[in-house]
């Protein structure tokens, strides 16, 4: 036993003396010395090889070294550097696991880790490109776009490359799925140079979820960030609970123990060549308040809203750049005012909180998440500030430019999916809010008044979610029966 | 326990019992005791029967000897010589101290220890021994709290919790324990422990007392210095005991900061990183040097730099000195002021909730009444030899006088401290004695351990450029370990420098499981000369985490044939 494992455990030993392999360049005239020292080569394609030393390309590649004659593919344990860090010649870079040990790769050039293609955890083939090192700061948005291409092209792409900057197709201007507040301030401008306090474990967080630290405001002691702070702000579910699972059940009475195995789970497994996507932070700050809207008892009550009048108004007043959202959040903000309960909210469980203003959170789809911007002084405002108010606010959504204020104070929420031609449906409460209005299409209906002439309108039909603990059934219907009548008389909107 | 019967008998009359009783003894040369905190025969009083009863013997003879010691007329062991009071007065009651004082009293040697504060010293109070409590506290913690460790066992573990004062007990019972063993070892021997400070008047003169007691005088024919050190707190840092503390405090585990900053990353910085992570605190370390763990071989520190500070809640300023830290104050935290170490400009300043400081040790030699005999310290340190001699301020050696331990900073270890301790009785009982430092092993507690022996690769470079010879490197990692793997701690790395010519192993570097344990093999083939190629030839048990030191041998081309006697080994000093 001892001999034949000996024989086996001194195969694991490394053959190299120096673990720690370092870049070799094919920018440099000697031919490229052995697989096992080359990780960088220039991004020149390799046929234009005999010019690559008269051109000055200083985005190079970071190549999935050859830790032995034996293996094919690395796993990245760790990259040392992050993404824009500053790398001098001779440090390390990147941990990569072989079948034998993990070895930190070193660069061979000074530059910047402009790109990180291959994530951690992940697995590359030999040679195939990890990263892209940029010569200048220059240069690293540059080898971004380069990456970004690299990545969509690849089946297994990175966070970080997903996060590079990619123009997004234009958002619907409504959301297909109702409501969310406070998702992450994922690219929030910080106002200014502040002495930031974040603890070890904060910045850690912050960096791998990608939340800018400098947009967190502290709670912890002296005002100082801590991981809690980070993990609200990438909308995660804090990591301390270690609570254990439940007693796992009994074990299978039938003792056939070789195969029985410990499963805690009672999923049923992925179907072959499924794929797991983890949560953006914008898509875990969806979840987490989803999840937490459940410990709310909401209830719904429906109208149906004719909407000829509206959409005369809104023919007459669109060349002037009024949309369609603008009249609804004014008509909404207008029922709102009469009826402050609907705008109120349940922050303890034990008491009414009356919103001083009217502000209208608007649900959006923007590419891969939703986001509610808040149309601030919805009845205050009037339609042509509202509309310009509106355009803004998407705009900035669009490039993750919104502040936190802009997302987060809403009292009231609109989500419409009329434009694509849902009739009805019910949306979820966000959490800290009384009420959301789920808009439906407005279609022409066959109605029949009560002298019993059929004539067609358009009608609409608009379904609010509402928190039954300060909101009750009763308040509803009458706001609901102001906002019907406003919209059915929407001269008053214009005022 | 074996040891112990052998002080029973003088060593002469019964050399074939003594011999595989007490090895040490029968190697001609070996330095003994290398044992980390020199705590040899602190069972003494455990010992079975058969034992016992010539140890109480024996200490029923020793006492007589003592009261005899006045008339200064009895014969044998321990019989001071004629004009002195005793053969050899150790200044300080540590663990070099202690080691020295058991050997002379082996060597028949009427022997003093003088303690000012309590025995054992800093290694038994106020280091190793207490910060070893904490760590295995602190190792289960880190293990419970580990889901994906102990779901990988199909362990499943409520949520683990600590309560501090229970933990901060386990440190000073052990402390206490280490203690009493310590003292009752050295009762039972015979060796006096006289208390107070003591100091040097003259030439083979010492006087001790309490403060506000008149001094004793004694006089003995040889004098060992072991007085130790002291945390050392640089120049601008103000320690409150409270929120900025040293070692000293932070052993009593007084409070779990939510924040603490660590002042230094050596040894005492990295392991208090990993009691402190271990109980939830978050660690800011600041590192003067360029590097975290600065005093490793470069390629473990970069390992252990991955696996001990990467994944914890640990981050570091490095190439930076805390030019002033401020105690929490008036509802301000503790205040840190960074400078660059290299141009002194201000570089950030850190609010943190407490700091620890661990910029190493400085000698405690204050008061030592050196002037006496005109020896000047030098950064408080006192000069010596090879063989531990005083060095005076004209560069001569000063007669009877020695120093060991941290007080003379050759290395600052206990174990190191208790080797020389012994080497000098070694050379005062007539038989040359040079300690081989480089055999000395070293390690570092965090989990998993740092253990190391020799040089660093960048050491061994250097020396073989120097003299001319090649050197060479084998490796092996804690993932192809079949207990390690069994343990789910393939975390790790072992590696030896070694000359190809002749096998001469230069230095072993061990980061992983148990390496605390596991370095002993290079360090007692560094002391006794072997050489790779004779040893890779022993056997061990499988599967066990010996088998990776033994793979480093395996691995290891050497050119030279093994010896036709593996007996055949010369001893290297």
């Amino acid at each position: 036993m001892a001999v034949s494992s000996s024989s086996f455990l001194s195969t694991a030993s490394l053959s190299n003396s120096k673990s720690t392999i370092s870049f070799a360049s094919s920018v440099s005239p000697t031919p490229i010395p052995s697989l096992r020292r080359v990780v960088f080569r220039s991004s020149i394609p390799a046929s234009s090889h005999r010019r690559v030393m008269t051109v000055r390309s200083k985005i190079r590649e970071i190549f999935m070294p050859a830790l032995s004659s034996t293996m094919t593919e690395g796993k990245i344990v760790s990259w040392i550097k992050t993404e824009g860090e500053k790398l001098a010649k001779g440090e390390s870079v990147v941990v990569v696991e072989s079948d034998k040990a993990d070895m930190d790769v070193e660069t061979f050039y000074d530059g910047y880790l402009a790109a990180i293609v291959v994530g951690e955890g992940e697995t590359a083939p030999v040679g195939a490109a990890i990263g892209l090192l940029a010569e200048t700061e220059a240069e690293i948005e540059e080898a971004k776009t380069k990456a970004a291409s690299k990545s969509s092209s690849s089946s297994s792409s990175p966070p970080a490359a997903a996060e590079a900057l990619v123009p997004s197709p234009p958002p619907a201007t409504s959301s297909p799925a109702p409501a969310i507040a406070q998702p992450a301030p994922v690219a929030t401008v910080p106002d200014g140079p502040r002495k930031t306090v974040a603890t070890p474990y904060a910045k850690k967080l912050a960096k791998q979820h990608k939340v800018d630290i400098g947009s967190i405001a502290g709670t912890g002691p002296f005002g100082r960030i801590t991981a809690s702070d980070v993990e609200a702000a990438a909308g995660i579910a804090p990591s301390k609970s270690t609570v254990a699972p439940p007693p796992s059940p009994p074990p299978a009475p039938t003792a056939t123990a070789a195969t029985a195995k410990p499963t805690t789970t009672n999923l049923p497994p992925l179907l072959p060549d499924s794929s797991i996507v983890p949560f953006t932070a914008m898509q875990s700050a969806v979840s987490k308040n989803m999840i937490e809207s459940l410990s709310v008892p909401t209830f719904r009550v429906g109208y149906p809203v004719n909407t000829d009048a509206l959409d005369a108004l809104y023919e007459k007043v669109k060349p002037k750049g009024v949309t369609m959202t603008a009249l609804l959040a004014k008509a909404a903000g207008m029922a709102l005012a009469q009826h402050p309960v609907v705008n109120a909210s349940c922050k303890d469980g034990k008491s009414f909180s009356y919103n001083s203003n009217i502000n209208i959170a608007v649900a959006v789809a923007i590419n891969g998440g939703l986001i509610t911007p808040v149309l601030q002084d919805a009845d205050k405002l009037d339609l042509y500030l509202l509309s310009q108010k509106w355009k803004e606010l998407v705009g900035k959504a669009r490039s993750k430019q919104l502040q936190p204020h802009e997302y987060n104070s809403g009292t009231f929420t609109l989500s419409n999916l009329g434009m694509f031609g849902v009739d009805r449906f019910d949306a979820i409460l966000p959490p800290g809010q009384g009420a959301i209005m789920a808009v439906g299409a407005s279609k022409p209906t066959v109605v029949a008044d009560k002298d019993g002439f059929f004539s067609v309108k358009n009608k609409m039909l608009v379904n609010v979610t509402a928190d039954h603990r300060i909101v009750y059934g009763a308040d509803l219907a009458a706001f609901l029966q102001t906002f019907a009548k406003i919209v059915e008389n929407p001269d008053s909107l214009t005022l | 326990m074996q040891s112990a019967l052998s002080i029973s008998f003088s060593q002469a009359s019964l050399p074939i019992l003594n011999r595989p009783l007490c090895s040490s003894n029968a190697g001609p040369s070996t330095p003994r005791n290398l044992r980390f905190c020199g705590l040899r025969r602190e069972a003494f009083g455990f010992s079975p029967s058969k034992q016992l009863t010539s140890c109480r013997f024996r200490i029923h003879s020793r006492r007589i000897e003592v009261s005899a010691a006045a008339s200064s007329s009895a014969a044998g062991n321990g019989a001071p010589s004629k004009s002195f009071d005793y053969d050899l007065v150790i200044i300080g009651a540590g663990v070099g101290g202690h080691g020295a004082a058991l050997q002379a009293v082996e060597k028949g040697l009427k022997t003093a220890i003088i303690e000012g504060d309590v025995v054992g010293g800093t290694c038994v109070n106020r280091g190793c021994v207490p910060s070893k409590a904490l760590l295995a506290v602190s190792g289960r913690m880190r293990e419970l709290q580990n889901e994906h460790h102990m779901k990988a066992f199909g362990l499943q573990v409520s949520a683990a919790g600590y309560d501090r004062q229970g933990v901060a007990d386990h440190a000073s019972n052990l402390a206490t324990k280490i203690r009493n063993n310590l003292t009752n070892s050295m009762k039972a021997l015979g060796v006096d422990i006289l208390t107070g400070f003591g100091s040097v008047l003259g030439p083979q003169k010492v006087k001790y007392g309490k403060v506000g007691f008149p001094d004793n005088i004694i006089t003995a024919k040889d004098i060992i210095i072991a007085t130790g050190s002291v945390p050392f707190v640089p120049k601008g840092i103000e320690v409150d005991g409270k929120t900025v503390i040293t070692s000293d405090h932070a052993l009593k585990l007084e409070s779990v900061p939510d924040w603490i900053a660590i002042v230094g990353s050596g040894y005492i910085g990295l392991e208090f990183s990993d009691v402190y992570t271990a109980l939830g605190s978050e660690v800011t370390f600041i590192e003067a040097l360029d590097q975290l763990m600065p005093g490793f071989d470069p390629e473990i520190s970069k390992l252990a730099q991955r696996v001990l500070i990467n994944p914890r809640k640990i981050d570091y300023h490095t190439g930076v000195f805390a030019s002033k830290i401020t105690p929490a104050k008036d509802g301000r935290p503790v205040m840190i002021e960074l400078i660059d170490a290299k141009t002194k400009e201000p570089k950030d300043t850190l609010e943190v909730d407490a700091a620890l400081i661990a910029t190493g040790r400085a000698p405690f030699t204050n008061g030592l009444g050196l002037e006496n005999i005109n020896v000047a310290t030098q950064r408080g340190f006192i000069p010596v030899d090879d063989r531990m001699r005083v060095i005076d301020g004209n560069g001569k050696l000063v007669p009877h006088l020695y120093c060991i331990g941290d007080a003379n900073g050759k290395l600052m270890l206990a174990h190191a401290a208790s080797a020389q301790g012994i080497s000098v009785v070694e050379q005062v009982t007539g038989r040359d004695h040079v300690l081989n430092h480089l055999s000395i092993p070293a390690a570092c507690f965090t989990h998993p351990e740092i253990s190391m022996v020799g040089l660093t690769e960048p050491q061994a470079r250097e020396k073989a450029e120097k003299e001319g010879f090649k050197v060479s490197i084998s490796k092996t990692s804690f993932k192809a370990n079949t207990k390690a793997l069994a343990e789910n701690e393939g975390e790790g790395l072992a590696k030896m420098i070694y000359r190809p010519d002749n096998g001469e192993i230069l230095g072993v570097h061990i980061f992983g499981l148990h390496a605390a344990d596991l370095i002993h093999e290079a360090s007692n083939a560094i002391a006794l000369g072997t050489r790779i190629q004779d040893i890779k030839l022993a056997v061990h048990a499988h599967p066990t985490l010996s088998e990776v030191v033994d793979e480093l041998f395996k691995a290891a081309k050497v050119e030279s044939p093994a010896s036709t006697t593996a007996q055949g080994v010369k001893v290297a000093v």
